[in-house]
């Protein structure tokens, strides 16, 4: 019941309803865009170095001469997956501990919230350069889950403290007396309540992994040249932004199209479960 | 002439809602005007509105005359010379009326320097002679303590003693008592006699609470929607009430010394003040609306002698002599078939064995050590049979609430026994246990708290058909629905779109899902106003008869009790005072206890209540983390003041236990010396003696 209400609420959303078509419509463009150019993302231009978005290089090119089009769709591609990938594990791993933490209490609190602040703790590059050289042969997911593992904390400790106040509400106590068992108590009654925080959090979480990403491949790690994303593209256009914005005004501003697009399903998600919005 | 006039006051909320609707009423000198009416209904609103005390963007018109000079579009720097001064208000929470920083002493004194010119000591010795005015005890010493070591009866003295301490000619008390006990409440409604004795202030009482009223007021005006839809002497409108809401509010009050039968309900909700009726707003749940009550609203018109009513019918009302009983549809309730069969002859459902429940008082935060121990439970026994309704009643603290924890969570008491349909709690392992919870369910007491906000009402009704994996969910939700009076076409809908009784309704609904034969209440119609409660009592009493259920009642309002319990058990300071029938406890109760806690209990009868000789408790419930030796209740009881130092000997050496009383079959008591008197019935032999 609560699924269907929810999904048709969402629907109803305006907000929702642009989000989605926009999101749709960025995936089909990152997928399907490069068979219209006229460019591989591996091809060079050796006759048209850093020139200007004309008709035949649609959106310029590089200092190599690559074709910004197309490898910025390649870009998208990799950026998508990752930066919702990482989001949701994030935002999920974040709910579920700080969840159990808040609501169990006791030692399960205490060995959780230690593992927390030593995350925390620990400077996460410092580990990375550890963990790195082991699976720089790796496959890419690796790289969404070591970006989501130093993500998630703060919101876990946030989820904590909200999932104590939410553990004395009498319909969880209600619940309990029903006799549902304590983790579906969690998934069914705590983790809806909290979802106007969590929401908000995997919205800022997708941008956040789509630019940390960029960093990351600074330790030789995630995408690595030829091969490109987003955070990459943006990171290294940053630099020429003046001179050649096109190298940093494309893919920067499908970034901002994908959280934008992100965002409002996130807004209209949020209204659709909050009943007290009437949107 | 009055004090205050007020004349056709309208507030209007941003977004064009408008709260009050048109309100005048003057009140003289010395006299207690009690505004009655449910929530929404606007009261609080003109209240503050007559103080300035509104948000910004409410817009206030009318006229509002203070010793005849006009309060409304006063300057801020005027109107601050008469707020506190000629107008003080007494709030429903005395606790946020404080500032937790300073001392009650220093805020009292405070309240004086502000309006008085007068020196730093002598500000002080005047809090001290107000707060022994007020009835502090020790009052040079707590003047000097900080308002989180006041108890909550100490607090809304204290806010008395400051509200009169610069002896006010108007004194607006919102919902003084509701926050309170009932042995406290009188203390306070006592303590505000004495008060406008002293200063000979005008009252504007306002209340939801008719039993308050009618002991207090010299006159009444009852609101409705915004407006005032009668006003009058208090005899008239309680005995001889002109407007059917006013008829309905009166009939749907259960009483302490009333008929058992079924409550009359009043239908339906208070309308929202943005969406009213386009005539008369009380129509849509009137029983007597004719067609001609929906073409417009009716003024507040004279009728007889000092009184207005608001309604097109009340000459043929008057002409008629009809009442409440009359003209409300009285719902029939069907009898129960179980409670012909003998009790001895029923099975017990729940049976509570010497239950204990204490808790570690902890201090320190690294090193945790045990300092103390709170006895919130401490050994109590009751029983419960088939078809029969146990009443668990006390004031806050006594330990209702932990023993009900207990008894729901199934856990192994730390000490005592629980059986629960004949099965020992402490005996259960995993499996049994969650079989048992099918039995016993709950119904919580604040509606909105009990639903997950987040849940469609059919999910809600449907989870525990799914936890104990029913398969005809859907049939069964809209089942349900029907049950306790909803329409199945609200499964979809999310609980706060419902109204406080409808969102109880639900909680019922729920409770009865997986057909229980026991249903613990836990104050169940505390949260809702007069006119919603009867219908959920009924329905209630409706179910119980229909499909056979006990019920384990915990509550405060002993009228509620009376109304729809067998049983009653007082509780104490996490013991047992007084259990039997609610016949003999009620009728002749003989613990000192429940003697002074039926006196304490305001009637809905202001005949009654003026002729009332109460039994006034001194002082406040003790900590339960430490009670006094003996009997607990010899520190308040007004009868071991009476006693010989011998016979109090007795009391102070050992603690009384439950014991059977004289001829009765099934009433007891935990008193060495129990007497059993009549408190509420008789008028004027039940004076102390």
């Amino acid at each position: 019941m609560r699924s269907k209400v929810v999904l048709r609420r969402l629907f109803r959303n305006p907000q929702a309803r642009y989000g989605i078509i926009a999101f749709v419509l960025l995936v089909a463009l990152a997928y399907i865009g490069p068979y219209f150019g006229s460019y591989e993302w591996t091809e060079k231009d050796f006759m048209a170095f850093l020139s200007p978005p004309d008709a035949d290089h649609w959106w310029g090119t590089t200092s190599i001469g690559q074709d910004m089009y197309a490898i910025t769709l390649r870009g998208m591609q990799k950026s998508i997956v990752i930066g919702v990938l990482v989001a949701l594990i994030a935002t999920g791993l974040a709910a579920v501990v700080g969840a159990f933490a808040g609501y169990f209490g006791g030692w399960l609190d205490r060995v959780l919230m230690w593992g927390v602040d030593l995350l925390l703790v620990l400077p996460s590059f410092l580990i990375l350069a550890i963990v790195s050289p082991r699976l720089r042969d790796g496959s890419w997911i690796w790289f969404v889950v070591l970006l989501a593992a130093f993500t998630w904390m703060i919101t876990s400790r946030v989820v904590r403290s909200m999932t104590i106040s939410l553990r004395e509400r009498e319909y969880v106590q209600a619940a309990v007396y029903m006799g549902i068992p304590r983790w579906k108590i969690i998934f069914r009654h705590i983790v809806p309540n909290l979802s106007s925080l969590l929401i908000i959090d995997a919205t800022l979480n997708v941008s956040g992994a789509v630019v940390g990403e960029a960093a990351l491949s600074f330790f030789g790690f995630g995408i690595q040249p030829p091969d490109v994303s987003l955070g990459t593209l943006i990171a290294e256009g940053s630099r020429n932004a003046t001179g050649y914005p096109w190298l940093f005004a494309f893919p920067a501003g499908m970034l901002v199209l994908l959280v934008l697009s992100v965002n409002l399903i996130g807004d209209g998600l949020r209204d659709a479960l909050d009943p007290g919005s009437n949107s | 002439m009055s004090i205050l006039e007020v004349t056709d006051l309208t507030v209007t909320f941003p977004g064009g809602v408008q709260a009050v609707r048109g309100v005048s009423y003057g009140v003289e000198r010395g006299e207690v005007l009690g505004i009655v009416g449910e929530s929404g209904s606007g009261k609080s609103v003109t209240s503050l509105a007559i103080m300035g005390l509104l948000p910004r963007g409410a817009q206030v018109s009318g006229s509002v005359k203070l010793h005849g000079r006009e309060l409304l579009g006063m300057d801020e720097d005027e109107i601050v010379k008469v707020r506190g001064k000629s107008i003080s208000m007494i709030f429903q929470d005395p606790l946020s009326a404080f500032t937790p920083v300073y001392t009650i002493g220093d805020q009292i004194a405070e309240a004086v320097r502000v309006h008085q010119k007068m020196a730093k000591d002598k500000a002080a010795k005047r809090a001290v002679e107000l707060l022994d005015l007020v009835g502090i005890p020790n009052p040079n010493l707590r003047a000097k303590a900080f308002p989180h070591e006041f108890s909550g009866g100490m607090r809304q003295r204290a806010m008395i003693a400051m509200a009169i301490a610069n002896d006010p000619d108007l004194l607006i008390c919102d919902e003084p008592t509701t926050a309170l006990d009932v042995t406290i409440q009188a203390q306070v409604l006592e303590v505000l006699k004495t008060a406008q004795q002293e200063t000979g202030a005008g009252i504007v009482m306002i209340t939801h609470d008719l039993g308050v009223i009618a002991g207090m007021a010299d006159r009444v005006l009852v609101m409705y929607a915004g407006r005032p839809v009668e006003q009058g002497p208090v005899d008239d409108i309680y005995y001889r009430p002109r407007m059917p809401y006013t008829m309905g509010l009166l009939a749907s009050i259960p009483r302490i010394d009333g008929e058992e039968g079924s409550l009359v309900p009043i239908e339906g909700n208070p309308p929202s003040p943005s969406a009213l009726p386009p005539g008369c707003p009380f129509a849509p749940r009137c029983p007597m609306k004719v067609d001609m009550c929906d073409d417009e609203e009716p003024p507040l018109t004279p009728f007889g002698s000092g009184r207005h009513v608001a309604c097109i019918r009340s000459h043929e009302i008057e002409h008629k002599g009809l009442t409440g009983a009359d003209v409300f549809p009285v719902p029939v309730i069907p009898p129960s078939d179980v409670v012909r069969v003998p009790r001895a002859e029923r099975a017990t459902v729940l049976r509570l064995d010497d239950m204990i429940r204490h808790y570690p008082l902890m201090k320190g935060a690294v090193f945790k050590r045990r300092v103390g121990t709170v006895y919130a439970v401490d050994g109590i026994s009751f029983d419960i049979a088939e078809g029969e309704t146990l009443a668990l009643v006390g004031e806050s603290g006594c330990g209702k609430t932990t023993t009900l924890q207990q008894i729901m969570q199934l856990a192994p008491p730390q000490g005592g026994r629980v059986v629960v349909l004949g099965k020992d709690s402490a005996k259960l392992d995993k499996a049994a246990r969650k079989a048992l919870r099918r039995d016993l369910q709950i119904v919580f007491q604040d509606p909105m708290a009990a639903l997950d906000p987040r849940m469609p009402v059919g999910d809600i009704i449907a989870e525990p058909l799914r936890a104990h994996g029913r398969k005809d969910v859907r049939a069964r939700v809209s089942e349900l629905l029907e049950l306790v009076g909803l329409s199945p076409e609200h499964a979809e809908r999310y609980p706060q779109q419902f109204s406080g009784g409808q969102r109880q309704r639900i909680g019922i609904a729920r409770a009865l899902a997986l057909e229980p034969k026991l249903l613990v209440l836990d104050e169940p119609v505390s949260a809702l106003d007069v006119s919603i409660q009867a219908g959920v009592i009924n329905l209630l009493e409706e179910l119980k008869n229909t499909l056979g259920l006990s019920y384990l009642f915990v509550a405060h309002d002993l009228a509620v009790v009376r109304h729809l319990a067998d049983r009653v058990a007082v509780m104490y300071l996490g013991r047992i005072a007084e259990i039997g029938t609610v016949e003999n406890v009620y009728d002749h109760p003989a613990h000192p206890y429940t003697q002074a806690l039926l006196s304490a209990i305001p009637l809905p009868d202001p005949e009654m209540e003026r002729t009332r000789k109460r039994i006034l408790l001194e002082g406040d419930l003790p900590s339960p983390a430490d009670p006094p030796s003996g009997c607990r209740f010899r520190t308040r009881c007004p009868k071991f003041a009476r006693l010989s130092e011998a016979e109090r000997q007795r009391c102070v050496d050992e603690e009384p236990s439950v014991a059977r009383l004289g001829n009765a079959v099934d009433h007891g008591a935990a008193c060495h010396y129990a007497e059993e008197i009549e408190v509420i019935t008789a008028s004027d032999d039940q004076e102390e003696k």
